[in-house]
């Protein structure tokens, strides 16, 4: 045992860590829109009559959820140029990320959508409630509250998982470790620190979430 | 562009069977941790119950990669000579050991408090109580999450590959570079993964609806 810490060499760059973690937060906040956009067309398509609809987006969801992230985002990452779709890395990051998150969104909305329960809308009709009313009040509120844990969660998940997104060089936090890391050679320091950095980020989140979840669900269901 | 024959495909074979074995290290070592974990969590004492919510905070509050980037080199300066497979399998082994510790509080919570109640007005100690009565039972009940876990490992195991071990992901981005057939290669790849994690999601969720089924 005759290593020296060295944090100072990292602290160094704090600049740097400061830019990659926005870059990590902004690759999270574009996945996320674009997981919420594909999970509420996906479940649109995955409750309709018609199976040509269905079915596709049920293989769609298995084929995502059980296979590696890594291995979805190399396939994205050389299969777009081939389609003539040239990005830059963190666009196809986000792609990814969207294509991700979205399989796992379509899963939990799906159950929200399907715990509204058909009583309660004809019971909102036959109180006079106006069509958009009973959507906004009796069918999207209460099923946005039931999904509003694991949904948050999975968002939580996916801010994490922007950090395998360094393997196709899209800018976030864990690059710009791998670049101080050689520029430095302080490995350990590097990714200890980063480490940290993605604990504040996800707790800040969760802290974020439970505040929202206070002021728009705090009222009793029963 | 170079074919994919016989020599590529057992080197994709070789790469899985270090993805399998991770996989099942990663399991076993995790789930003797975890029980130990899920045990301090549920504990009496305090400070066992806080020691573990800081341990199961911190790796579900983290990526998996900068687990094993901060496992792969800390080990690394402890001084001891270790080779790359025992390091990541230790990251591995730290990260579900966390993961099940909290999904098997869970469970052992869920059993009927009825249940501690009758094991200690039979008399029953801690160790006979909880080896006895409460752990099968929520043995069973952590089922479908335990399997659900089973395949967010394996599918983790793929992360392995940045820290520059050979594993399936790996041996593919190396076929892949070699052949220049990158759908293919990770087509194929991805196949593999699909094969052995779909039925284990499959026998997940089957088992989660009959025992709701059951419950109602």
């Amino acid at each position: 045992m005759t290593y020296t810490f060295d944090f100072g060499a990292v602290l160094d760059r704090a600049p740097e860590l400061l830019w990659g973690s926005l870059g990590t937060l902004g690759l999270a906040l574009a996945g996320m829109l674009l997981a919420l956009v594909i999970g509420i067309l996906g479940v649109v398509a995955r409750t309709s009559k018609s199976e040509i609809t269905r079915t596709p987006v049920i293989v769609f969801v298995e084929v995502v959820r059980n296979t590696p992230f890594l291995v979805q985002i190399f396939f994205i990452y050389f299969a777009l140029p081939l389609m003539g779709i040239r990005l830059n890395p963190t666009v196809t990051a986000i792609i990814a990320l969207g294509i991700n998150g979205g399989a796992y969104a379509i899963e939990i909305i799906r159950g929200g959508v399907e715990s509204v329960s058909r009583g309660q809308i004809e019971a909102g009709f036959a109180l006079g409630l106006h069509k958009t009313d009973v959507f906004r009040l009796i069918v999207l509120k209460p099923a946005l509250r039931a999904i509003y844990p694991s949904l948050t969660s999975q968002f939580i998940m996916l801010t994490l998982t922007t950090s395998v997104c360094t393997s196709i060089a899209a800018y976030e936090l864990t690059s710009a470790a791998q670049r101080i890391e050689s520029d430095t050679f302080r490995s350990f320091e590097v990714y200890f620190t980063v480490t940290a950095i993605y604990l504040v980020i996800s707790t800040l989140m969760m802290g974020l979430f439970a505040l929202i979840s206070r002021q728009y669900f705090n009222y009793p269901t029963r | 562009m170079g074919p994919i024959g016989e020599n590529e495909f057992f080197f994709l074979m070789q790469g899985l069977k270090w993805t399998v074995l991770l996989a099942i290290v990663g399991f076993i070592g995790g789930g003797i941790f975890g029980i130990l974990i899920a045990l301090l969590r549920t504990s009496k004492k305090k400070l066992a119950r806080t020691i573990t919510a800081g341990y199961i905070g911190v790796f579900q509050g983290t990526p998996l990669l900068m687990q094993l980037f901060v496992v792969y080199y800390g080990v690394a300066l402890l001084g001891i000579e270790v080779n790359a497979w025992i390091a990541v399998a230790i990251a591995f082994t730290l990260h579900a050991s966390a993961f099940l510790g909290e999904i098997w509080r869970g469970s052992i919570e869920a059993v009927p408090k009825g249940q501690t109640e009758a094991a200690n007005a039979l008399g029953l100690h801690y160790v006979s109580r909880m080896k006895d009565v409460i752990l099968p039972q929520a043995l069973k009940i952590s089922m479908p999450a335990t399997i659900g876990f089973l395949v967010q490992l394996i599918k983790g195991t793929s992360l392995a590959a940045i820290v520059g071990f050979i594993e399936l992901t790996r041996a593919g981005q190396i076929i892949s570079n070699q052949t220049y057939r990158p759908l293919l290669v990770f087509g194929i790849v991805g196949a593999i993964y699909f094969i052995i994690c779909w039925p284990l999601s499959h026998a997940g969720s089957g088992l989660e609806k009959r025992m709701a089924k059951a419950a109602r």
